[in-house]
């Protein structure tokens, strides 16, 4: 099966092109659960969840059920939610604090490391019962500036290498408070019914903003009382950070927390997001400093972690649940000093844009699951990401849509991943071929 | 932990089975039942003009339906001036989860006053949204808290908290409708 056909890749000829069976193929879904979520390192949580010995929080991670905690030595911890001795999930509450964890169907006792600690009338059990073995197994993970992931391949490079020059770009968040960044409780659950790689699409694409989102443009300017922006006003550029992360950084159009002031924050705020702007630049650098306040990022993580840094700072991630739906759940990252006022403005402005009830994120919602509706009408077999192929990357081009799609390419088709630089390169090493029926047949 | 939403507070001793009760619960009801008929109508203006000017809409999220809009993540959290910019965006063309409008229907029961002191009035109710578009269908289940106060003799609502009762938003993506 030549998966690797489903994207045609031209720079010399300024064509990108994926075909749509890619959102639609249960063949590819496998695919994908098999090369690239049991390969990639996947995001899991943040260590702000679990902030005190015997914290935990649980998870579903392509899908599978997983918990992670703070030990009592404060150290943090991952477990396969699921029972040593026969399977029962282990942990069955979304977050908590507990002593030890119990499975409640046999009453097999674990500590905070996972340890066997308790087994009831074991003189049931041989002199070869060894209870050292019988502990809860632990995925392979790791932390980078908090963000916690886990890689369910023991092959896979380690997490800081797989990270690339997102890892940049997590500093850039991460740096936001001498304290650190911390999830605050509640998070948006939702499912969407199209396929996972188009809300990744979605949340990298500038060029959908003004149009998409026209009302809540409308309504950041009325709260002004000046004109909402035009399309293309905002400036500036789309990355590639390699091993498919990609990021653009443009202009912010409305205000942020951390540190741009906007008439939205009224005028009593002004004098105090000055303060946390010249904090950041005392700390950082003018430079640094500025990016921070000024600029927007919304940053994909690849396969399924986005990271955006925009009037809020939002963490989402998205489990394909099969070719055509998936689970999303967002969480927002504050500043750990931010209380009062402060963090009241912040958590207005998360609200104008982002989550299900906010003014645009159903926007998105209902736009990717019009384009997965769409794919039904055949008639048209490739969809189009070329935009920007021809000039240096702006902000509302695609090129981070196709370094995420080029990482997809090559690992669902098991080709090695080289990093391209679209002008001047050499022409197109991949040849363009049709891709067989076996992948085209789409989903029922 | 799992996290239970708080019951809602009995009025002390239930409410007394006087005629001013009596009234009292009917024009709550009455109210509650205006609302939803307004919302099912999409006459929203309509809707807002039932709110005072210092009012609140709140929608926790599904995991932390006790969830305080100053310190945690919610998914609604209005002044007048949102509720009233939400109802532009939402009679606009480019709220596009709702364009064209969904149809609903409300089911309001289960009203319970709650608490009373003066003109401010407090109650709970049962309500359930079904929301049909686009070849689907999926309701909102939940409890709804609301405070009323009564300005120039007529009752208003000064605060509403949906809370809904979902695990998640699975089947409906977004919350594009107003509960």
């Amino acid at each position: 099966m030549d998966v690797g056909s489903l994207v045609h890749d031209r720079p010399d000829l300024g064509r990108f092109r994926v075909h749509r069976s890619a959102m639609v193929s249960p063949a590819v879904h496998e695919l994908e659960r098999q090369r690239i979520f049991d390969r990639c390192w996947l995001y899991l949580g943040h260590e702000s969840e679990v902030p005190n010995p015997g914290d935990y929080a649980r998870r579903v991670v392509a899908e599978r059920p997983l918990f992670f905690a703070r030990t009592r030595d404060g150290e943090l911890a991952v477990f396969h939610n699921t029972c040593p001795h026969r399977g029962a999930l282990v942990c069955r509450t979304d977050r908590g604090n507990a002593e030890a964890f119990r499975c409640f169907y046999h009453a097999w006792t674990f500590d905070t490391t996972g340890a066997l600690v308790g087994v009831p009338d074991i003189e049931g059990y041989g002199p070869d019962f060894d209870r050292g073995e019988m502990g809860l197994r632990s995925p392979r993970f790791d932390s980078f500036r908090g963000f916690v992931f886990v890689c369910f391949d023991r092959d896979t490079e380690p997490l800081r290498e797989y990270l690339a020059g997102a890892a940049e770009y997590l500093d850039l968040v991460a740096d936001q408070d001498p304290g650190g960044m911390r999830v605050i409780p509640g998070s948006n659950r939702y499912g969407i019914k199209a396929n996972w790689k188009l809300l990744a699409e979605n949340s990298v694409d500038a060029y959908h903003t003004p149009f998409t989102h026209r009302s809540f443009f409308d309504y950041m300017a009325g709260a002004a009382g000046r004109e909402a922006p035009a399309a293309g006003d905002r400036r500036g550029f789309g990355r590639s950070l390699g091993n498919g992360h990609g990021v653009m950084e443009n202009d912010a159009g409305y205000g942020r927390p951390i540190a741009m002031w906007h008439p939205c924050y009224g005028e009593e705020a002004r004098a105090e997001m000055q303060g946390i702007k010249d904090e950041l630049i005392a700390r950082h650098g003018r430079d640094k400093a500025l990016r921070m306040c000024e600029k927007t990022r919304n940053l994909l993580i690849f396969p399924n972690l986005v990271i955006n840094d925009i009037m809020a700072v939002t963490i989402r991630v998205f489990q394909p649940t099969g070719p055509a739906g998936m689970d999303v759940t967002a969480w927002q990252l504050v500043p750990a000093g931010e209380a009062g006022a402060r963090l009241r403005r912040r958590l207005d402005s998360f609200l104008t844009f982002l989550g299900p009830g906010g003014f645009a994120t159903p926007d998105d919602v209902e736009a990717v699951e019009s384009c997965q509706q769409g794919f039904r009408s055949g008639g048209v077999e490739w969809s189009d990401l070329s935009r920007g192929m021809h000039r240096e990357p702006r902000g509302n081009d695609e090129l981070q849509m196709r370094c995420f799609w080029r990482r997809w390419r090559s690992l669902v088709a098991g080709t090695p991943y080289v990093e391209q630089y679209e002008r001047g390169l050499t022409p197109g090493a991949v040849p363009e071929t049709a891709p067989s029926p076996e992948l085209t047949a789409a989903a029922d | 932990m799992a996290t239970r939403p708080a019951p809602a507070r009995p009025f002390a001793a239930g409410l007394p089975a006087d005629p001013a009760s009596l009234l009292l619960q009917h024009e709550v009801e009455q109210l509650l039942y205006l609302e939803a008929r307004l919302l099912d109508d999409w006459d929203l203006d309509a809707w807002l003009a039932l709110y005072t000017p210092d009012a609140r809409y709140v929608v926790p999220t599904t995991d932390l339906p006790e969830g305080d809009p100053r310190s945690d993540l919610v998914f609604i959290d209005d002044d007048r001036d949102r509720m009233a910019a939400r109802v532009v965006r939402l009679q606009g063309r480019h709220a596009h989860r709702e364009y064209p409008w969904s149809r609903t229907r409300r089911f309001v029961s289960n009203v319970m006053v709650t608490a009373a002191d003066g003109d401010e009035i407090e109650a709970t109710a049962a309500v359930a949204v079904w929301r049909f578009r686009g070849g689907e269908s999926a309701p909102f289940v939940g409890r709804c808290d609301v405070r009323l106060r009564r300005v120039d003799g007529r009752l208003r609502l000064c605060r509403k908290r949906a809370v809904l009762d979902h695990e998640a938003l699975s089947d409906h993506g977004a919350l594009s409708i107003i509960l």
